[in-house]
């Protein structure tokens, strides 16, 4: 069910090659992820031009009852991060795959993409946690 | 090791509504339905109504029962009027908290006394303890938590909701209840017992139904227009509202006085705890409970430091974004040079440095309505 143009981590983040030629990529969370959280209120994320680093913490996500780590699913720096979720986090919680994700990324190497999950992989993974 | 947890007797209920369940006090609870922001604001703006039958359910009766609860609970039995319902402590010889308490007095030698879920076997304990020590024969327990169902009715259209579902025996409506009052009544022919209380900071009721009754009653007060709610909103409605938490703001190593709780204690008489409590509320204490507001929705959480100048000097106990307020508010312990009101403090949030100011409790006091 999760979305086939984009590859998942362990920790429920997505990232989307938006053009591999400039290497320029979104990342955000899953359905799963935001579904667990229950209703999001902030995202603690990372400055345009903070170093990413494969699967390593790169932010926090608070919803109303919990606080959990944000993990990069690529090695890169950051472009941009979506402007409206900083007024509207309700919008990882309505659109995960789409107007909620999270940051704008230049990736080091595409190779890293192969080490991660693709959307079959990361279902049949979830559906394992239920 | 598994270990199985209970089941109230709307569990089924529960998970044909799509609750997320989670375990709570030894219980399998609902922590939402909809979303703890939707219920939030259906407490907050309307109804919503809460499984809390988690909670005990204790009867105790005999011709010592007065004498007894006087000697247990901070709050004094004997001046409580039949028809009347008060909010205590119980504490232990230190002033302790074991648990934090409604108790009803239904008639002159009878009362219900509902306990948190997670203390409901403690307070049994403790209990029957002291009824072997001090008190015989003279009380008798009669623990009704698996026979009943408990439900909260809470928000500014709950008592209109319930005087269309609900008639008392005297013929009167619900409405005719003044906070801390019960009636008995019935709702579609089904006897249900009803204390004007609860725990949101609103309005509204909580019901002892009988069982068999309990998800007839829920699917009609549902049907009236009662949204159903779950743990998560119940524990960000009740820290709006500054209400302490048992095992939060409150357990056996903290006491009222320390909490804020004083005028729940009383200033004299025997009971216990009453020495340590009343030398506290002469003498003063060395930390306080208080309530920080900070700017923005990062949440400070139980345990994270509070600083003075780099220098801890308590604890936070509860924090949550507020939705109502749209901040974030939290509750902790402080020493008590630190917890004059407006006075700026920090939270160490993982690390991050956030700025807190002390505020007057409670964060939420609901609007004053025109009957």
């Amino acid at each position: 069910m999760s979305p086939q143009d984009r590859k998942y981590t362990k920790e429920h983040e997505w990232v989307q090659l938006e053009d591999a030629a400039s290497r320029r990529a979104l990342v955000g969370i899953t359905h799963y992820a935001q579904d667990q959280l229950g209703d999001i209120v902030f995202f603690d994320l990372p400055k345009p031009g903070a170093a990413l680093k494969q699967l390593q913490k790169m932010g926090e996500v608070e919803s109303v009852k919990a606080v959990s780590d944000l993990f990069s699913p690529v090695t890169g720096q950051v472009v941009e991060t979506n402007p409206e979720l900083a007024a509207h986090p309700e919008l990882a919680n309505q659109d995960p795959f789409g107007a909620g994700w999270l940051l704008r990324v230049q990736i080091a190497s595409a190779a890293e993409l192969d080490k991660l999950m693709s959307a079959q992989e990361y279902d049949a993974f979830v559906g394992g946690l239920k | 090791m598994t270990q199985t947890n209970l089941r109230t007797g709307l569990y089924s209920t529960h998970l044909s509504l799509g609750a997320r369940m989670v375990p709570f006090g030894g219980w399998d609870m609902p922590v939402q339905y909809s979303g703890i922001l939707a219920e939030v604001k259906a407490v907050r703006t309307a109804a919503g109504l809460f499984d809390v039958s988690h909670m005990g359910r204790l009867y105790i009766s005999g011709r010592d029962s007065t004498a007894f609860l006087d000697w247990m609970l901070t709050a004094a039995a004997s001046t409580l009027r039949a028809g009347r319902a008060r909010y205590c402590l119980i504490c232990n010889e230190r002033g302790g908290v074991i648990d934090d308490t409604i108790f009803y007095r239904l008639a002159e030698q009878e009362y219900l006394l509902i306990p948190n879920a997670g203390n409901c076997l403690a307070v049994l304990a403790w209990f029957e303890d002291w009824i072997g020590r001090k008190f015989r024969s003279g009380v008798a327990i009669d623990d009704r938590t698996m026979r009943t169902g408990l439900m909260a009715l809470q928000g500014p259209r709950a008592v209109r909701l319930m005087d269309q579902a609900c008639q008392l025996e005297d013929g009167h409506t619900p409405s005719s209840l003044r906070p801390f009052a019960w009636g008995r009544g019935t709702l579609q022919g089904k006897p249900v017992f009803m204390g004007r209380t609860g725990y949101t900071g609103e309005d509204g009721f909580e019901l002892v139904t009988d069982s068999q009754d309990t998800e007839f009653v829920w699917k009609t007060l549902m049907e009236l227009g009662a949204l159903p709610c779950g743990l998560g909103a119940r524990d960000v409605l009740r820290l709006e509202a500054g209400l302490p938490l048992h095992g939060h703001e409150i357990d056996p190593e903290t006491t009222p006085i320390e909490a804020g709780l004083e005028r729940f204690v009383r200033q004299e008489g025997e009971y216990l705890g009453a020495g340590p409590l009343q030398r506290q509320m002469r003498e003063g204490v060395a930390r306080k409970l208080v309530g920080l507001s900070l700017p923005g929705r990062s949440a400070p959480r139980a345990g994270y430091p509070i600083l003075d100048h780099g220098q801890e000097v308590g604890r936070i106990t509860s924090g949550s974004y507020s939705p109502t307020l749209d901040t974030s508010i939290a509750m902790g312990y402080v020493l008590v040079r630190c917890a004059a009101l407006g006075q700026v403090l920090e939270v160490d949030i993982r690390g991050r440095p956030a700025q807190a100011q002390v505020t007057q409790l409670p964060f939420y006091t609901r609007p004053k309505q025109g009957s």
